[in-house]
């Protein structure tokens, strides 16, 4: 029962991943495409959470959930500084209008 | 088996309201859709028995999304979706490649001889700290100087244009 419980945690997980790729992909305004990223490690952090729970040694995986839960406020952080240092400058709030360095 | 069915219930409920984020018109709702989403995870992670982080989880979110809300207000064009309105690029490239990593993760997920051992006994919120603080405190100090950096970071970003030199 354990073995059918963590796959259908994984199955999930990925979902969430798949998820968040797609809004990060597909959503032009700034803001949008954070929380996509937050998907993607919201089931990263589901994962995570599922295979300690399945076993192994009780920090290892733990310590993982610490990293992603670092992660999530260090890209918020990071990623709100950009977006108002774009909309400074530019008054731009779209990815596509801050394209510089495409050609 | 209660565990089972509260996995797949959370889980619904997690990939649903996740979906629905990318869906509704107004990005407040969006915003509170992911924080559901979030949620029924740290719930999940409560039912595995990670109390702490399952805590840490729902708090740090809450939080999170409160900040989100403001910055949306702040700079974002139709933030309580009065007026329908959807801002995608490239949406047909964008699901295929998320149907992808889907298929791809979740045939691991199927596919890959998990190791289940029942979970070793003790506290673990115990062993979390007694490993960060042991075993684990290179990942503590990395973490520690990325989030130096953040600040850092943010700060040199967030000053105004007009003050620097």
């Amino acid at each position: 029962m354990t073995e059918v419980t963590l796959r259908v945690v994984l199955v999930v997980a990925a979902a969430l991943v798949a998820t968040g790729v797609y809004g990060a992909l597909s959503q032009q305004s700034i803001v949008m495409i954070m929380m996509g990223l937050e998907l993607v490690v919201n089931g990263l952090i589901l994962a995570a959470g599922g295979i300690w729970w399945s076993g192994g040694h009780p920090g290892n995986a733990s310590v993982l959930v610490v990293v992603l839960v670092t992660v999530m406020a260090v890209e918020m952080a990071m990623g709100f500084a950009v977006a108002l240092a774009l909309y400074r400058a530019r008054r731009v709030d779209l990815t596509d209008d801050a394209a510089e360095l495409a050609r | 088996m209660t565990l089972l069915i509260m996995a797949a219930a959370l889980g619904a409920v997690a990939v649903v309201t996740g979906i629905a984020v990318f869906v509704v018109d107004s990005m407040a709702r969006a915003t509170f859709l992911l924080l559901a989403s979030f949620v029924a995870v740290a719930v999940l992670l409560l039912a595995f028995g990670l109390a702490y982080l399952g805590i840490v989880v729902v708090l740090m979110m809450t939080i999170e999304m409160m900040i989100m809300v403001v910055f949306m207000v702040m700079l974002m064009m139709n933030p309580a979706g009065l007026e329908p309105m959807t801002m995608v690029h490239n949406r047909a490239g964008s699901r295929v490649i998320a149907l992808a990593v889907f298929v791809v993760l979740a045939a691991g997920a199927l596919l890959v001889p998990w190791p289940t051992r029942p979970a070793a006994p003790g506290d673990p919120t115990t062993a979390l700290g007694a490993d960060l603080m042991g075993p684990q405190m290179l990942t503590m100090t990395v973490l520690g100087l990325a989030l130096l950096a953040t600040i850092v970071g943010t700060v040199a970003l967030s000053v105004s244009p007009g003050s620097r030199r």
